[in-house]
């Protein structure tokens, strides 16, 4: 037997990337990043190398530097929140799940035969508001609250966002405030870049300045008036969103939007103090062990290698439990139910470990809003 | 000698959410450890265990500053010092190492680090008793 040390991250279920040996985490499809990369750092560079000596020489050496600091900031930001882990839950491991089983069995009582169970629900009451916790069948645990399985990524992420292909990862509870910074900061930027373009044509209207290249300069226009709208109205959207301490999957769910849906039982019915919560709240830390390491036994390669982690993904028990999320809850609850409304009804004939929830329309719907 | 007793059963302390999303967990004590150890014992841990992540999570001026100062520095100051949290959660892994070596592992009991479960879970893993070979 040949024991070989592999790293946690080698093992992880989902569909993420890992580079730098389990440092960097990421979604798989990374091409609309590369792009997001590519835009910024191409319209800076036509910046600094055709407007900036123009500038600090007739105005001031103080614009360019600003560029610099506000550029490195942005690209921090970019990084940090598309490299780190967006809050990911780890999946149950079998014990755990076969204790939830039971659990939900005996809750369920004796279901008789061709009837559908009841769907997985679990009410808890936040701060006077009833919260459906439902049962997610990829990882096999109630989810926490404001938590969201990602389709895309194949995880459960807590206080998920949306997953942002622009950065190329989830926006969860970890990295919302890195993203809010980038839109910021990238609008900024942006604003700045375009009103020193904007200066740098006006004077160039005089006979006396130097002609930079025209078309550079209109490119960079085109793609900052683009970006302007698109960026500046996701920081707007997003400000809002913090200031009402939601996220935009609970938005577009309209989770706490209506009369008879309640109030946000997580807000703190304070702007003040919901953005210092979201923004200057403590840095969580991951519970993935991205870097731990783990011991495997491989045989020696003549016989098939079976390699034993702590991590399984065999089937517990086998499910006969049919995911009828459209059913109403049979569970007293106070909310009128709208949950049919929300889910799709094609949900109901799928295996447990598919995940056909409404998460896959949400993060899709956001990309489209992107 | 085997130190790995058999394992006989385990029981998960579930996370406590009525006020919120803050790390709590249950104080129910759960009928599998009622001949194991009493129940004072038992909520008296897990209090002890919420009073560290209400710590570890507070939103106090300690967070604010922290956080303010590393926007300030776009999160670089992180590669040198270490986050209020991860300070509290060394404090909770030695305090559950103390409370497995002065009270669960002589009853056979033994808790696992809820940051190894993705805080969701107290595992208690009840070992198999050994009481008659002592």
């Amino acid at each position: 037997m040949i024991t070989r040390k592999v790293r946690k991250w080698e093992k992880l279920p989902g569909k993420n990337t890992f580079c730098c040996d389990g440092r960097v985490m990421m979604a798989r499809q990374k091409g609309v990043f590369y792009l997001t990369l590519f835009l910024i750092t191409g319209t800076c560079a036509l910046f600094f190398a055709f407007e900036c000596p123009y500038l600090a020489v007739s105005l001031s050496p103080a614009i360019p530097v600003f560029a610099v600091l506000l550029f490195l900031f942005v690209m921090a930001m970019l990084l940090r929140t598309s490299f780190s882990d967006p809050g990911v839950l780890p999946r149950a491991l079998p014990e755990e799940a076969t204790f939830i089983e039971m659990e939900i069995e005996a809750a369920n009582g004796n279901v008789p035969a061709g009837q559908r169970p009841p769907p997985r629900i679990r009410n808890v009451q936040i701060n006077n508001q009833i919260v459906k916790l439902k049962y997610c069948y990829t990882c096999k645990i109630f989810r926490p609250p404001r938590a969201s399985h990602c389709s895309i990524c194949d995880n459960c992420v807590d206080r998920f966002d949306h997953h942002c292909p622009w950065v190329g990862n989830c926006v969860g509870k970890r990295n919302y405030r890195y993203f809010y910074l980038f839109t910021l900061s990238l609008s900024l930027l942006t604003i700045y870049i375009f009103t020193f373009d904007i200066v740098h044509v006006v004077m160039r209207e005089y006979p006396d300045t130097p002609l930079a290249s025209h078309r550079l300069n209109v490119l960079e226009v085109l793609v900052c008036f683009f970006t302007l709208w698109s960026v500046v109205g996701l920081t707007g959207f997003h400000t809002y969103l913090i200031s009402l301490n939601q996220t935009t999957n609970e938005d577009i769910k309209g989770s706490w939007s209506g009369k008879n849906r309640g109030q946000n039982p997580y807000s703190h019915k304070n702007i003040i103090k919901n953005c210092c919560e979201v923004l200057c709240g403590p840095t969580y830390p991951s519970v993935l062990d991205r870097r731990g390491l783990l011991q495997e036994d491989t045989p020696i390669p003549s016989s098939n290698p079976v390699p034993q982690t702590t991590k399984t993904t065999a089937p517990l028990i086998p499910n006969e439990h049919t995911p009828d999320d459209a059913k109403p809850s049979i569970a007293a609850s106070a909310e009128k139910s709208s949950s049919p409304k929300e889910e799709h009804p094609a949900a109901t004939k799928v295996p447990p470990l598919a995940s056909p929830e409404t998460d896959a329309e949400t993060s899709i719907a956001k990309e489209r809003a992107h | 000698m085997r130190q790995q007793a058999a394992v006989t059963a385990k029981v998960f302390i579930q996370r406590d959410y009525t006020n919120g999303t803050m790390c709590q967990f249950q104080t129910k004590f759960p009928s599998e450890l009622e001949t194991r150890i009493d129940k004072q014992q038992f909520e008296e841990t897990v209090r002890a265990l919420n009073n560290l992540y209400t710590e570890a999570e507070k939103l106090g001026s300690q967070s604010y500053i922290e956080g303010c100062l590393a926007c300030l520095t776009a999160y670089t100051v992180f590669l040198c010092m270490e986050t209020h949290y991860e300070k509290v959660l060394k404090k909770i892994a030695k305090y559950i190492q103390e409370q497995n070596d002065k009270i669960y592992a002589p009853r056979g009991l033994l808790l696992t680090d809820p940051i190894e479960r993705g805080l969701r879970v107290i595992e208690i893993t009840i070992f198999e008793d050994r009481s008659l070979t002592r």
